[in-house]
């Protein structure tokens, strides 16, 4: 993987099928009908490449939740092309859909949505559940996870017994487990202090310097200024994308 | 670096089993709730079936002891309607049948019983007063509570004993010869009092004395009014074919044949209508069970949208979902099976104790009440199984 590669600007026309492209989106609308339908994306092209690390920033109604669900392929694109990992997401059903999530991508939510009463360990074995993996082998893979992020002698701890900086390093551990091409992580230090929500940070900019790639939704200025690209969004459409902290 | 396109989203069986369990260790006091309206129509069911079935191995046991090789062979009456009398030989032209190994009889005397000689002569309290032979008690399996059985001795004096209610309703429990009752006017004195005799409960309400005596003092023509006849097992249909003709060659139509062992199994048969009547009403305690299960199930689909919405993120496809919450359910409801089963036995043991049963509930019932559970619980979570799974994974995760 090409590691902390800074793309400066959004790539309208790239190539189909770009390998060192993980997302690319092409001109895409999502109009959610009602009276009258609101048109939350408006024509969006964005390129993001293996490695990157990105925030995409913007209020709360200017699509950029919209944008995370088609990113993830928990919703799909009205018009446009959307790739995800080479993969063109428009001609995939339920199934492979779900085949992409379970391998490809990682997600990391404000509320963390971790399973009450249940250990660290197994929150993020089970982000492996849905590969088919035997438990034996999705709790070795957490350990190590949890290793990655600073919380290996929190295994046995469940939840409510940490933090929430613990507890969203736990979602992060979770969402890393697969070793997904793409993470996506939606106002990971929304419900966090801003200690923690630092520590958090911290540990994206570890993965991203680790090779993976991270796209970051917030609504932050702060948090979207301290990553090395950011693409700003307003009213459905991209108004910026820029580099970042220097 | 676009790899190829992944292999698909896979929930091992084992899985949804772990997934459903942790689901219903969320909310424990819940599912215990839900699961017991299951159980109460489980126990229910397994109970009416386990009472049921000891109280037919109870029969088994007891037909077992007497042996349903007894025929009871009754005068019966005329063609005119009257009461029929046997021939004074028939008795000992039913001992010449080839597989008769045993036969006794009573004659009925024309005599009433009183406690005393001072008590009104229609106060008969419905008692029969009977000539028995000697071996009559060894032919009916009948067995003396207290006291002595009228042997050869015994039969040519004014003794009597009393067949288990007729003892009750004189209210006579003494029988060292200190008591008599006053017997077509004679003094009898009471020396045995019998058990219940299942096979002849007509003997329960009669007193009986002996064969010479009842000729000698009573006026008694010898006549036999009933006779009882064992016979080799396997010969019992032939004797009974042959029996009429033999104890009464001139009038054999008058003569009715019975075999009591099959009333008793009858009066065991007669309560199955009562048993699908109760099984019938454990089977909607189960249905409003189920309701229960899928009314749980349905409110744990709507408060754990977020957790459906985690689950599609982290891959789960539609199907896994409705997996989930369909095993979950059948969960849930094979809970309440096993506790209902377990009570259901329970009950069963306990109230083939107080009544001396033998405990017995059959395997079949068992299996039915798993596979009743599996079903109610499938049905039941179908429904919200197929709600969780329609749920469109960004409503689910906007839902909190």
């Amino acid at each position: 993987m090409n590691a902390d590669t800074l793309t400066m600007t959004s790539s309208p026309g790239a190539d189909a099928g770009d390998a060192s492209a993980v997302v690319e989106l092409e001109n895409v609308t999502r109009v959610y009908p009602g009276r009258p339908p609101v048109r939350a994306l408006r024509g969006v092209s964005l390129r993001i490449r293996r490695g990157e690390l990105i925030g995409i920033v913007g209020p709360s109604g200017s699509g950029k939740s919209t944008l995370l669900n088609i990113l993830g392929t928990l919703d799909r694109a009205d018009t446009g092309t959307v790739r995800i990992d080479g993969h063109d997401v428009g001609a995939m059903n339920d199934r492979r859909l779900s085949a992409l999530r379970a391998h490809r991508i990682g997600f990391v939510f404000q509320q963390f949505f971790l399973t009450p009463g249940v250990s660290a360990l197994d929150n993020v074995a089970d982000g492996l559940l849905y590969t088919g993996t035997p438990l034996a082998g999705r709790r070795r893979r957490a350990r190590a996870t949890l290793e990655r992020v600073g919380l290996g002698d929190r295994t046995h701890h469940r939840p409510h017994e940490l933090s929430g900086g613990q507890r969203q390093r736990v979602a992060v551990a979770r969402a890393l487990a697969g070793a997904p091409s793409l993470l996506l992580a939606d106002e990971p230090t929304g419900a966090l202090d801003s200690a923690s929500g630092a520590g958090v940070l911290a540990l994206l900019h570890g993965l991203h310097a680790g090779g993976t790639t991270v796209v970051v939704i917030t609504h932050d200025h702060e948090v979207a200024g301290s990553l090395p690209r950011r693409v700003d969004i307003r009213d459905g459409s991209i108004e910026s994308d820029r580099a970042g902290r220097p | 670096m676009s790899g190829p396109e992944p292999a698909p989203s896979r929930l091992r069986p084992r899985d949804v089993v772990r997934v459903g369990v942790t689901g219903l260790r969320a909310r424990p006091a819940r599912a215990v709730l839900s699961a017991l309206g299951i159980a109460v129509g489980i126990a229910a069911m397994v109970a009416v079936v386990g009472i049921s079935a000891s109280s037919r191995a109870q029969v088994d046991e007891q037909l077992d002891a007497l042996g349903t090789n007894l025929l009871t062979v009754a005068a019966g009456q005329t063609i005119g309607g009257e009461d029929a009398a046997l021939p004074a030989g028939s008795v000992d032209m039913v001992a010449r049948l080839g597989p008769v190994t045993a036969v006794s009889a009573v004659g009925e005397v024309d005599a009433s019983v009183y406690r005393n000689d001072e008590i009104d002569a229609t106060q008969t309290n419905g008692l029969a007063v009977l000539a028995a032979g000697t071996d009559l008690l060894d032919t009916v399996s009948g067995v003396v509570d207290n006291g002595r059985w009228l042997d050869d001795a015994l039969g040519a004096y004014p003794a009597v004993v009393l067949g288990a209610n007729a003892a009750e309703r004189m209210g006579i429990d003494e029988v060292d010869g200190s008591v008599a009752v006053w017997l077509g006017g004679e003094w009898f004195t009471v020396a045995g009092i019998l058990d219940p005799v299942p096979l002849a409960p007509e003997l329960d309400s009669s007193v009986l004395i002996g064969w010479p005596v009842a000729e000698a003092l009573l006026g008694f023509d010898g006549a036999p009014t009933t006779i009882y006849e064992r016979s080799a097992e396997s010969q019992v249909d032939a004797v009974r074919a042959v029996l009429p003709a033999t104890v009464n060659p001139e009038n054999p139509e008058e003569v009715t044949v019975s075999r009591p062992s099959d009333a008793l199994a009858a009066r065991a048969a007669t309560d199955e209508t009562l048993t699908t009547l109760l099984l019938a009403l454990g089977g909607v305690a189960l249905l409003v069970g189920g309701i229960g299960v899928a009314n749980t199930m349905v409110i744990a689909v709507l408060e754990r949208r977020s957790e459906i919405g985690l689950r599609r993120a982290l891959g789960a496809t539609r199907a896994h979902v409705r997996r989930q919450f369909l095993g979950e359910s059948v969960l849930l409801a094979a809970l309440g099976g096993v506790g209902g089963a377990v009570l259901g036995g329970a009950v069963t043991a306990a109230f083939a104790a107080s009544r001396g049963w033998p405990p017995a509930l059959p395997s079949w019932v068992l299996a039915g009440a798993a596979g009743a559970t599996i079903v109610v619980g499938a049905l039941a979570g179908a429904y919200p199984a197929a709600r969780a799974a329609r749920m469109p994974p960004t409503a689910a995760l906007s839902a909190v």
